[in-house]
């Protein structure tokens, strides 16, 4: 790992250790606003990890950012952090200087009415998204929009849209923004991406964050496992405990792996190198990590009993956000079918030259 | 909180020029076999296809010069053989010597013993089998018997391996034998000896030196496999490999490199690849998801099997993320024959039918032992659980 990387590491598990409770938890879904656990991060410098320096950021990438995202996910930090990653990236993408404050991002290609225009030397943007994550919370929003060709981003503030407000399942604010001739602070054209990089790259944060939530699954299973006795002996003695938990540790190690894949992809195609692929990994990212959500959240609650079906016990706040999280921005199906007509387009003669073109 | 890294690795240029050179031998030398053939991966074995890839320098590759080795990297011997495998090419015959009889005696073996045994390895001349198994002893490796007495000059042997692939064409043998019995400590006594089963001309030495195979023909009536007897067969003193009474050790090291390979992973992707081919002909909805859904698993086992390659070659011992690899791996082997079936709604058949039909027909049955050799599902699944602090 490299020095910013586990430097990253260590200042994001130390912080969201400590601070994010069961209690602040619960009083998250209750609808609070965890102001000092969003101050830890910003003043750490969580909030704009991939922002260029130039543009008031710490310039490093996404096998970096990973470590941020992923810990995000294991803690189930009730703020829009990955959001805010993202949408701080895309300003800077654009050559704009991000905002500080917590950011969310909404994009034209998933939501057909969102539009820009033009109105004199000022933007306006009209239309509607739908289930935008933290939208009613955050000061600023991100709004993508493919247009003659480029894919425009503009800054909208706080209150210049109408919100309805609705949940995910996790109690995280997934709400409807109508825009109106909405003044657009900033904008700009990003370069190197594609018109869909709203769910493009949410799925990214999505299954990177599902690496975290099943990483916490399988550290609270653990735990259980080898504190409750039963028949004499801890359950985590029991053969079949055992393999079920190993099962577990495979899918937490399967989605690690896969969204480091797609990120050391991502950073390459950044720095330009050759003809990279960048929805051919991180569409099997999200596929890969929908696909263990599942599966890892249901042996996670198996090893856990009833006591795992509490709101007492913390571990529904990690399962009910990888059940949310692996439908948001595709779910695994989505992403496959979309990776399987690529890979029937590349032929089964050139899907190994084309998996390994990256090396 | 235990967590898994699967750190990127960068591949060193010299793997790329590799890779090239692999890709056009293989346009030149294995174009021309069937889909049902290439299937058979590295079961597949062809020793003039072995002489081939010894005349390029490609086995043993990353052994010392002096024992006919290229004393190139741990990745390039991995990009060749992925390629390999991808391409379903006939590697079997020198499979083992180049993946752990080599290296063991690298490690353990005498000078003389590299000298005699390593070369024509390289060459593609001689191939291993190892006997590890007993009909009494499979995922409980430390309880053989099979018993290797001193006398003098050397040790007699008296026993039986069971499943001992190749044992019928292999020259050369790396068995593990009993010394002696340590009623405290079952890991202790147990010693590693390299047998002549045939002179470098093929002539079979078996029956002269008291060992005798007879096959046993799997449920796909295909012979890999032997039951090995050995009654009073004499090994000379030289042919004992490292210490005497520590082979326990010596075979966990040889293990720790048959987890994480390429072959863990790629053992059905001719199945995979003939789907894909069905697909284009006749493309659906329900076939891209099938499709995408199993590149998704092959590009991630990709990247944790690269990786756990480049834990070992930084030295790490990566037994827990290897057992990992080797668990995830063989589910995904064994669930493409069951996920064609379903997508295409064809049978799958034997000797006649398209060439998905017939792989299909090898491969469903084939797989079944895929979660077996190696270290069974069940081992592996043990081994993780001890990483996880639970045993």
């Amino acid at each position: 790992m490299s020095e910013i990387r586990t430097m990253l590491a260590e200042t994001v598990n130390r912080l969201l250790a400590d601070i994010v409770t069961a209690e602040m938890l619960t009083k998250a879904e209750q609808g609070d606003w965890p102001e000092a656990l969003w101050r830890a991060v910003e003043d750490n410098g969580l909030t704009m990890p991939l922002v260029s320096e130039k543009n008031g950021g710490v310039g490093c990438d996404w096998l970096d950012a990973m470590v941020v995202l992923h810990g995000a996910g294991r803690y189930s930090a009730p703020i829009p952090l990955a959001e805010t990653i993202l949408a701080s990236w895309l300003l800077d993408r654009a050559d704009l200087q991000p905002p500080m404050g917590p950011m969310s991002f909404a994009s034209g290609a998933e939501n057909a009415e969102l539009q820009f225009k033009a109105v004199g030397t000022n933007w306006q943007i009209s239309g509607t998204a739908e289930r935008v994550p933290w939208g009613s919370t955050v000061e600023h929003l991100v709004v993508l929009a493919p247009m003659a060709g480029e894919l425009r981003v503009g800054l909208v503030k706080k209150g210049c849209f109408e919100v309805t407000s609705s949940q995910n399942m996790a109690k995280e604010p997934r709400d409807t923004l109508v825009f109106n001739n909405a003044p657009v602070e900033l904008v700009g054209v990003a370069t190197g991406l594609p018109d869909d990089s709203g769910r493009l790259f949410g799925a990214l944060l999505r299954a990177i964050q599902i690496g975290g939530a099943l990483e916490r699954s399988l550290h609270e299973s653990v735990l259980y496992v080898n504190d409750r006795t039963q028949f004499g002996k801890p359950i985590g003695k029991f053969q079949a405990v055992q393999q079920n938990l190993a099962q577990l540790a495979d899918e937490v190690a399967a989605v690690g792996a896969a969204g480091t894949a797609a990120c050391a992809v991502i950073d390459m195609a950044l720095k330009g190198q050759a003809e990279v692929d960048m929805v051919f990994r991180i569409a099997a990212a999200k596929a890969r990590a929908s696909e263990a959500a599942g599966k890892a959240a249901s042996i996670a609650h198996q090893a856990h009993g009833a006591f795992g079906f509490t709101y007492e016990h913390i571990l529904h706040f990690s399962t009910r956000r990888l059940w949310s999280w692996r439908a948001e921005y595709g779910t695994g199906d989505f992403w496959a079918e979309k990776l399987g007509q690529q890979v029937v387009d590349i032929g089964a003669d050139n899907l190994w030259l084309h998996m390994t073109a990256t090396d | 909180m235990q967590t898994f890294n699967f750190d990127p690795v960068e591949l060193p240029p010299a793997a790329a020029t590799l890779r090239q050179e692999v890709r056009e031998f293989l346009i030149e030398h294995n174009a021309q076999r069937s889909p049902l053939a290439r299937a058979q991966s590295w079961s597949g074995s062809d020793p003039d296809f072995s002489r081939k890839m010894g005349e390029r320098g490609w086995i043993g590759m990353v052994w010392p010069k002096k024992y006919g080795g290229q004393e190139r990297t741990s990745f390039e011997r991995y990009v060749l053989l992925e390629e390999m495998l991808v391409a379903g090419a006939p590697v079997g015959a020198h499979w083992v010597a180049d993946r752990q009889s080599g290296p063991l005696l690298i490690n353990f073996g005498t000078e003389a013993q590299r000298q005699k045994y390593l070369p024509p390895v390289t060459r593609g001349e001689m191939f291993y089998c190892i006997g590890m198994s007993e009909p009494d002893s499979g995922s409980d490796l430390a309880s053989v018997r099979t018993k290797a007495t001193k006398v003098d000059g050397g040790y007699l042997i008296n026993g039986r391996k069971i499943w001992t692939s190749g044992a019928h064409t292999a020259h050369t043998m790396i068995a593990l034998f009993r010394t002696r019995t340590n009623e405290n400590n079952r890991h202790d006594g147990l010693s590693q000896f390299i047998l002549d089963l045939r002179e470098p001309d093929g002539t079979d030495l078996k029956e002269k030196n008291g060992i005798f195979v007879r096959p046993i023909t799997s449920m796909l009536g295909e012979h890999h496999f032997n039951e090995v007897t050995f009654e009073d067969a004499f090994v000379p003193d030289t042919q004992l490999v490292g210490s005497e009474h520590n082979g326990w050790s010596q075979v966990m090291a040889e293990l720790a490199f048959e987890r994480s390979g390429p072959e863990r992973y790629l053992s059905s992707i001719q199945l995979l690849l003939e789907m894909i081919k069905s697909l284009s002909d006749n493309p659906t909805a329900q076939g891209h998801t099938a499709i995408g859904r199993l590149v998704a698993h092959l590009i991630t086992l990709r990247q944790m099997s690269v990786s756990v390659a480049g834990k070992l070659n930084a030295g790490e011992d990566p037994a827990l993320e290897g057992s990992i690899v080797k668990d995830l791996g063989a589910v995904f082997e064994q669930e493409i024959p069951t996920i064609a079936q379903q997508t295409f709604g064809v049978e799958p058949t034997l000797g006649d039918g398209s060439d998905l039909e017939q792989v299909m027909g090898f491969l469903v049955q084939n797989s079944v032992s895929y979660s077996l050799r190696g270290g069974t599902r069940e081992i592996l699944r043990g081994i993780i659980a001890r990483g996880l602090g639970l045993r």
